[in-house]
């Protein structure tokens, strides 16, 4: 059965050296968990402010060692000047499914009117956006780049303005507490990646909340050890029906 | 998941962080009650307070008898380096008992309370022939680590933190295999986030054999041969 992570990283996690930080030692820890697809953006998008050099390597790093697995994701900071050309490049250059955004790594709210330019032109090309809504445990932060959690709650609105948008929201279950999630969910263009999702039988008691076509397989890998998201597909009890959904029919749908 | 036995402390939520000596006696009966509940699956701690030594050394004594209970807990109501909790801890070594203290270092400032692994090394160091586990390893654990591992009686414990890449090949490398121990933090945190810690590490089978089970058996075992004397 196929397996799409839609929330892998190419590059060095900036504070640590990680386990298969390179593309080929990645991919195949990704394929000896029998992921087949992994949505793959880079760690150098979290600091680095040339962000063009930043997606061009992503691209070439997916081509040259992807082995059909890697697919690239794009990051756009709608910070920098001419970030549009950015974006311009993921959609029709690059050909992307989405972009990824690092908005507390970028220094802006979802109610930036920036972001909201860029959430606009994004979603009018038809690419997916996805949003980390944190990288580290808050609490084992360098005490030099002490980053908050994303606010997502401005998103309801924004998604009421914004008809064809879709979001997924990546390492969220953390930041997101239950009363903004039920709202979220209930705009049903938002999904939610299963990386950081704690909790014995943590799937189980999340579809108490978001229903299976709303939840996607991710791994945060390498930072993250991906095993963990394979093990929580089996920690909980799952129908078929749940497990398609969840582990790739809702990623191949977007 | 194929985890034998759950290690269980504190009673029913919500955690108490400062308990009174009556609310102690109340979490460590909901302890009890749980093991005589699930006789196969558990293992029980007695939850201690630094701030209520009397009380702490009463409550060892009265729940050591259960035969299931091997060890005891220690959270945040106070530091674990004041000198008050030498008495629990003399108390915990007669028994032979296991014991595990709460550390944490968090980048935002620990609470009033909350002991560091550096709290843990100065405790260790008071006894130096007494068993310690840090659980959680302080949660920053490239600091914890290091603040433990010139400290040969502190195991580390590696539960609840995020499962982030290379935490137990640091602890073995640093503590040796010999002084890692696995624990789940369930319910709050996932079994398959934590055992992904261990079975992804890049360590001999061997070590990952005495990370899941053997390193924190023979403590236990300890604890149930001298109640059987």
């Amino acid at each position: 059965m196929p397996i799409t992570d839609t929330n892998a990283h190419l590059s060095r996690w900036p504070f640590r050296r990680v386990a298969n930080d390179d593309p080929p030692s990645l991919v195949a820890q990704l394929k000896r968990l029998a992921i087949t697809e992994a949505w793959t953006g880079s760690y150098d998008a979290l600091l680095h402010r040339d962000l063009s050099a930043v997606n061009e390597r992503i691209v070439a790093d997916c081509q040259r060692h992807g082995a059909g697995v890697l697919r690239p994701i794009g990051c756009v900071n709608p910070t920098l000047p001419d970030w549009e050309e950015d974006l311009r490049r993921c959609d029709e250059v690059y050909k992307m499914k989405g972009i990824r955004l690092y908005p507390n790594y970028h220094l802006y709210e979802l109610t930036d009117e920036r972001f909201k330019k860029l959430f606009a032109m994004a979603s009018a090309r038809g690419l997916l956006v996805q949003i980390a809504v944190m990288m580290e445990d808050e609490r084992t932060q360098h005490p030099l780049v002490r980053v908050p959690h994303v606010n997502t709650a401005p998103l309801i609105d924004l998604l009421k303005q914004t008809p064809k948008a879709r979001v997924m929201l990546l390492n969220g279950f953390r930041a997101v507490r239950a009363g903004l999630l039920l709202r979220l969910q209930a705009t049903r263009r938002v999904w939610f990646d299963l990386s950081t999702l704690e909790g014995m039988a943590g799937i189980s008691r999340i579809l108490k909340q978001v229903p299976a076509d709303r939840l996607v397989f991710g791994t945060g890998a390498p930072f993250y050890i991906p095993e963990s998201a394979v093990l929580k597909l089996k920690e909980s009890k799952l129908t078929k029906g749940q497990l398609d959904a969840i582990q790739f029919k809702n990623a191949q749908a977007l | 998941m194929g985890i034998e036995k759950v290690l269980i402390a504190m009673g029913r939520t919500p955690h108490l962080a400062d308990p009174t000596p009556a609310q102690l006696v109340e979490k460590n009966n909901d302890m009890m009650a749980a093991l005589d509940a699930f006789p196969n699956e558990t293992l029980g701690l007695v939850y201690v307070s630094p701030k209520h030594p009397a009380a702490s050394v009463a409550e060892i004594d009265r729940c050591l008898k259960h035969p299931r209970v091997v060890g005891l807990k220690l959270w945040i109501a106070a530091k674990c380096s004041v000198p008050a909790i030498d008495p629990i801890i003399a108390r915990a070594a007669a028994h032979r008992a296991t014991i595990h203290q709460h550390v944490w270092d968090k980048a935002g400032g620990n609470n009033v309370g909350e002991s560091k692994p550096e709290d843990l090394a100065a405790l260790a160091r008071r006894h130096p022939k007494v068993q310690f586990i840090a659980m959680h390893s302080g949660g920053n654990w490239e600091r914890g680590l290091r603040a433990l591992r010139t400290v040969p009686n502190v195991s580390a414990e590696v539960a609840g933190s995020d499962p982030v890449a290379g935490f137990v090949e640091m602890a073995v490398r640093e503590l040796g295999e010999d002084r890692v121990i696995w624990g789940s933090d369930a319910g709050g945190r996932s079994f398959a986030s934590q055992l992904a810690k261990v079975y992804a590490a890049r360590i001999p089978d061997a070590a990952k054999q005495k990370i899941l089970c053997d390193n924190f058996r023979k403590q236990a075992e300890r604890a149930m041969r001298f109640k059987q004397k």
